[in-house]
């Protein structure tokens, strides 16, 4: 056997056992990475531009050429669709990155100090808690304008508190655990027992957390695309397509089918990926 | 009486978060690019006009005194104006709100009808046929996004059935039935967001209680396993289930928003996304404020069911 | 006749290697009446006989062979609904800890009563008036106002009274009592005993099988005990003649664990070896690798049951005929 076929089988057998322990993590993840590379991919999956129209062939239904139809000016929505996730997935990806960021050293720092810092980080979190979501993202695309990074930046600023308290939780409780009083009575300053015991052994439900506000931040995206308060045409957003699909959904319903199981997909995949992933993370304890 | 202390110490803590809310409504106007005044006038600015809105906003008063200013305004139940029809917001607002209130409402009745049997029976029985049921309902209820699944349940029953109309908003005056017709679909998309998340709670909480020693004593005393479940399991199940309700609720008022626009509800949901469009600030702030209020409000009415539901933090009070 | 005739109960657990049986070929009889301790240690399966009796298994378990004769009834037999109808009012149980035994979230006075309306058919008043006899039967004062109390504003021991007025309020033939006393103070425990032994014995003629690791509780209140390990009765007699002349090595090693045989109090001072768990359970006769006189045949077979002199039975090799 070559090595590289050792290699192989070696990555085959470990996918194995992960898929054993915990198979939403699989199956979520397996499904974001083939919506990923599709998405990436698709100037060579298909063989019409987003934006490029057809006027013979407006409204046509799915075939062989189109496989999911064409819209009103006849666009090919498969192709809209693998560029509309281009969209969906820049915003889960920039939006959690931004608001992880900011949240995990607010969080670790409540959690493992607590009083008064704790309450000093932790109060305004409640403020902006006090708003549900979708009601601050679209006050704030009101207010600060429209845009992919100003979405993005919108979100992060929701996020923040949610992925802040689950940050806080798990490190308020593994700082009261052993060994980081063991590492306390070494000597190890507060930074360092932070980042490298609280830090190891708090950060899997900020993952899982993470990975469902991905699932959620392409549903808001969505959302505010729907309602036009998101990004702007011919930008081919999933929640674009679906509101302007809307005006012939009784003539062509696979203009509002297609976007919207695209959705779907997406942030079942987050979602299971979510759910999975605490079953992987074994009990881990810092040195 | 033990539970008006309780209320009014939760009262008293609410008071921060409400001063921070306003100052977070407050900024958001005054972060706007631009003079606030000329954004609220747009197109239609003239110099009368602009030195009418800055007078009635107090722009040229430091910023500090220009909150206190606001919020002022706010505590008499002046919200300001609609600067394209001049209406009071509060009159806007008083229109919408019934609206908003019988639709979450209606939903938080549908979610709880769908979610609770399935939830307790999944968690009695696990691995049975309700647990796959509760478990699917809880991975897809929150992976559709709810205007779709509206689009969806549009397309298919008033569409295609014709069972429901497809958008508008029948008030209660014309009828309890055509008003409750009108009401049903966007009701039900906004349900199954929240009955995925109440079907897990419930499953776990469920589950859970079952394993404590009282209920092996319930079947010792020779109780109906329907009694065990109902009266006993759920009732001590409640007390997470009843926190999940009140923390998704902000997500019902925040769904309404979309679910109003999908099916053309005038709520106030589609006041504040047709404002903000409009870039009619004082509504949208307006409605950003009462919505946030709706939420602390039933916050608040959680945290006393679940004081009545648990008699130890009730005597914590005592 | 005897009351409860127990005869050949084996009950299994679902383990990683399988079914594997908690309780083996366990049989005993209980006359009305009387009170019947079952001891030994933690894991040896008594607390799971007693739950057999009742059905009252998780879904991890099963009982595998065996006949439970309650009258003229074969309990084990009996579909689910009948015998829930015998549980708590024929047929009734107390638990070891009583502060989680009853229901946190509703007061103590409907825990009793939504017992006897549904066994007895009483209405809400006659449940009510019903509740509050109960509760002075067991020496709870003020009763009025207790009955609207929550389990958690009780004692231990208040909540053990509470617990046993829900087991006897509808005159039960038979009380099982799984540890009643072990989550309990000293001087808790000898009041509760003694009150199980006067609403059962002797105002209700009612028998009593008490679960126990502890066989000062054995002396204080049965009258015949049984002897369990790694899931089979080794030993059974009358209390006095079992403390005096104990027959099996396992009785002799706990007996003299006790700090003095008269002693009323103390746990099992711990034996050499250890308890054999569901899995790893010796062949032949279990208590072989931890006992003195093992011999050779102990690790092969299993020693027959026999019995030496009236009301006394035994399984071990050294009281068999050429032993």
């Amino acid at each position: 056997m070559t090595a590289d076929a050792v290699q192989t089988g070696r990555s085959i057998g470990l996918l194995r056992r992960t898929y054993r322990r915990s198979p939403p993590a699989i199956i979520g993840g397996g499904l974001l990475l083939v919506l990923a590379v599709a998405a990436v991919a698709a100037p060579w999956l298909t063989p019409y531009a987003p934006e490029t129209m057809d006027f013979n062939a407006p409204l046509a239904g799915p075939s062989a050429s189109h496989p999911f139809g064409t819209d009103n000016f006849g666009r090919d929505v498969l192709s809209r669709v693998l560029h509309g996730y281009r969209v969906s997935l820049a915003v889960a990806i920039g939006s959690v990155a931004m608001a992880l960021v900011v949240a995990i050293p607010l969080g670790l720092v409540a959690g493992y100090y607590q009083r008064w810092l704790d309450n000093v980080i932790m109060r305004p979190m409640d403020v902006i808690m006090a708003f549900p979501a979708i009601v601050l993202v679209v006050a704030m695309a009101g207010f600060f304008g429209q845009g992919l990074v100003l979405m993005m930046l919108a979100l992060a600023i929701v996020y923040v508190p949610i992925i802040v308290r689950v940050m806080r939780g798990a490190a308020l409780g593994v700082a009261g655990e052993l060994f980081v009083e063991g590492a306390r009575a070494r000597g190890a300053s507060d930074l360092r027992i932070m980042v490298r015991h609280v830090l190891p052994n708090a950060i899997t439900p900020v993952f899982v957390q993470a990975s469902v506000l991905m699932g959620i931040a392409i549903l808001l995206e969505a959302a505010l695309s729907f309602i036009g308060l998101g990004v702007e045409p011919p930008t081919p957003s999933l929640g674009l397509m679906l509101a302007e699909g809307r005006s012939f959904m009784g003539r062509a319903p696979w203009l509002v089918i297609a976007p919207g199981l695209a959705i779907v997909l997406a942030v079942l995949g987050f979602n299971l990926l979510g759910n999975g992933l605490p079953a992987l993370s074994g009990p881990r304890r810092g040195r | 009486m033990p539970l008006t202390q309780f209320v009014v110490r939760r009262l008293i803590l609410l008071l921060p978060v409400l001063v921070g809310m306003s100052i977070v409504v407050f900024l958001l106007m005054r972060l706007v690019p631009g003079d606030p005044a000329s954004v609220i006038l747009g197109l239609r600015a003239t110099p009368q006009g602009l030195a009418v809105i800055r007078d009635q906003l107090g722009l040229d008063l430091p910023i500090t005194q220009q909150y206190l200013h606001w919020v002022g305004n706010l505590l008499q139940g002046d919200l300001g104006q609609d600067y394209r029809s001049n209406i009071p917001v509060t009159t806007l607002l008083a229109d919408r709100l019934p609206v908003t209130i019988e639709l979450t409402l209606l939903a938080l009745v549908l979610a709880l009808v769908i979610a609770i049997p399935l939830g307790v029976r999944a968690g009695v029985r696990q691995r049975g046929l309700a647990d796959k049921g509760a478990m699917t309902l809880g991975l897809l209820g929150i992976s559709i996004p709810d205007f779709w699944l509206g689009i969806m349940l549009i397309l298919a029953l008033s569409l295609g059935l014709g069972l429901f109309p497809s958008s508008g908003f029948v008030p209660l005056s014309d009828g309890l039935f055509a008003n409750l017709r009108s009401l049903f679909l966007p009701a039900l998309t906004l349900a199954v967001g929240l009955s995925a998340v109440l079907v897990r709670v419930t499953r776990a909480a469920v589950a859970e209680v079952q394993e404590r020693d009282f209920v092996r004593f319930l079947q010792a005393k020779g109780l109906r396993q329907r009694a065990i479940v109902y009266r006993h399991v759920l009732r001590n199940a409640g007390i997470p289930i009843v926190t999940v309700i009140g923390l998704q609720f902000g997500y019902l008022l925040g769904g309404a928003v979309i679910v109003e626009e999908v099916f053309s509800l005038p709520g106030v949901g589609r006041l504040i996304v047709s404002s903000t469009l409009e870039r009619n600030y004082p509504v949208v702030q307006a409605g950003m404020l009462v919505i946030a209020l709706m939420f602390i409000l039933v916050n608040l009415a959680t945290d006393i069911l679940y004081a009545v539901l648990n008699p130890k933090i009730r005597d914590a009070y005592r | 006749m005897s009351l409860l005739d127990v005869r050949g109960l084996t009950t299994e657990f679902r383990t990683e290697q399988g079914w594997r049986p908690a309780v083996s070929d366990v049989s005993f009889t209980l006359d009305p009446g009387e009170i019947l301790g079952l001891v030994g240690e933690s894991g040896c399966g008594k607390s799971t006989a007693a739950y057999s009796v009742m059905k009252l298994l998780g879904a991890n378990a099963r009982i595998a062979a065996g006949e439970a004769w309650l009258g003229g009834e074969n309990l084990l037999a009996m579909d689910d609904n009948a015998l829930r109808k015998l549980r708590g009012d024929r047929l009734s149980m107390i638990f070891q800890d009583p502060a989680t035994a009853l229901d946190p979230a509703i007061t103590v006075g409907e825990q009793v009563m939504e017992t006897v309306r549904e066994h007895l058919g009483l209405d809400r008043r006659a449940a009510r008036a019903r509740a509050l006899e109960l509760f002075r039967q067991v020496g709870i004062s003020d009763p009025e106002r207790r009955l609207s109390a929550y389990p958690h504003q009780f004692s231990g021991g208040m909540a053990q009274r509470i617990a046993l007025a829900i087991a006897i309020s509808c005159n039960p033939e038979m009380l099982i009592a799984d540890e009643p006393t072990t989550a309990l103070d000293v001087t808790i425990q000898a009041q509760i005993l003694r009150l199980i032994k006067t609403l059962l014995v002797t105002e209700r003629r009612s028998a009593v099988l008490l679960i126990t690791h502890d066989l000062g509780v054995v002396a204080q209140i049965c009258d015949r005990v049984a002897v369990m390990y790694a899931g089979r009765i080794v030993e059974v007699g009358d209390v006095r003649s079992v403390f005096a002349d104990p027959l099996h090595p396992y009785t002799r090693a706990l007996l003299d664990a006790l700090p003095t045989h008269e002693v009323a109090r103390g746990a099992l001072a711990t034996i050499e070896g250890r308890v054999p768990g569901l899995t790893d359970r010796p062949s032949g006769c279990s208590f072989h690798p931890r006992c003195p006189h093992a011999r050779p045949v102990c690790a092969t077979e299993l020693p027959p049951r026999v019995r030496p002199s009236p009301g006394r039975e035994v399984s071990c090799v050294l009281h068999t005929a050429d032993g």
